[in-house]
């Protein structure tokens, strides 16, 4: 029988520390795939984030530099003004990039340096224990809204994505998740079209991942890909939000 | 069987995403546990496996490698 469906060349063959059905595995095995088919292994550029996915350099067989938080597209930034023939990926989560990171983001975007930025969206912080992220829905409880979130006193969830769609400088932004077979493929698809944004020289390309977190919403892996669907996804819709990759870019 | 699949079984976390795609439903936690104390999927004895890669498309530790005639 032949072999259809393996670990991709550019993922080590290490145990994930994450939870059991967690978002961030299956999108790291993604971004390895994506990088195999497009034959970039040996000059593509990862950094990872502060957040579940700070070690992820322990899974990637490409160069990886960590940034410090929220810091991902500064230092993708310099890197690919300092070697413009690499890839240069950010990974970060909601809390790096739609936090702590928002300036640092807003701006590289703006200036729609030629990077690609993965943004996972997971509606906590999930390392530290589930507080209330940006991107944490109106009514969802985490452990600092026991509650829920609450508009008046917590404010509305942070339409990252959207936001950057709007600025000039961005070329391609798609919100996709992966709590599904389908909506996995799809992810996949537009990781390796950002990926390639970025190889055209295009510019500024980020997708967003809905992702689950079973252990912070306190689900099973199962309801948690349930609720992406049902109560996530409705906040944050998913498809392609800007896409202008065929345009040339502004000089 | 069309197709048949080799899961890791110390790579498993048992999170069933897999259990839940599988058209046949084709998998099931073994009996006894692995290292890390969780119950690894396993094919079960009559299974009819087409090799249509759905379970390994969702299985977020990459633990499922799928052969095909």
């Amino acid at each position: 029988m032949k072999n259809i469906f393996s670990r991709p060349k550019s993922l080590k063959k290490a145990a994930f520390h994450y939870c059991a059905g967690c978002g961030h595995s299956i999108t790291h095995r993604l971004i390895a795939e994506a990088i195999d088919e497009l034959g970039i292994q040996d000059r593509a550029i990862g950094i990872p984030p502060a957040g579940c996915a700070v070690i992820a350099y322990n899974y990637f067989d490409v160069d990886m530099l960590e940034a410090p938080h929220g810091r991902g597209c500064a230092v993708a930034t310099g890197m690919k003004r300092v070697l413009p023939d690499r890839i240069i990926f950010s990974y970060q989560g909601d809390g790096d990039l739609a936090a702590i990171g928002t300036a640092e983001t807003m701006h590289a975007a703006n200036r729609g340096e030629n990077i690609t930025v993965i943004f996972i969206n997971n509606a906590v912080y999930g390392m530290t224990g589930g507080q209330m992220a940006p991107t944490t829905l109106l009514g969802q409880v985490s452990t600092t809204t026991p509650p829920g979130r609450s508009a008046l006193l917590d404010g509305h969830p942070i339409h990252l994505s959207e936001i950057l769609g709007q600025l000039p400088g961005t070329r391609y932004i798609e919100r996709c998740a992966v709590n599904s077979p389908a909506n996995i493929t799809r992810a996949k698809r537009a990781i390796k079209k950002a990926f390639k944004c970025q190889m055209d020289g295009a510019g500024f390309s980020l997708v967003e991942i809905l992702s689950q977190c079973p252990t912070n919403w306190k689900m099973t892996p199962v309801n948690a890909c349930r609720w992406v669907t049902e109560t996530m996804a409705k906040e944050f819709p998913l498809g392609v939000i800007k896409d202008l990759k065929a345009q040339a870019p502004t000089s | 069987m069309k197709g048949t699949i080799k899961i890791d079984g110390e790579f498993c976390k048992e999170c069933l995403l897999c259990t839940t795609v599988c058209k046949n439903q084709n998998l099931r936690p073994a009996a006894e546990l692995n290292s890390k104390g969780f119950h690894p999927i396993e094919l079960k004895e009559d299974a009819d496996c087409n090799g249509c890669a759905l379970c390994a498309v969702v299985c977020p530790e990459v633990a499922i490698e799928v052969y095909r005639e």
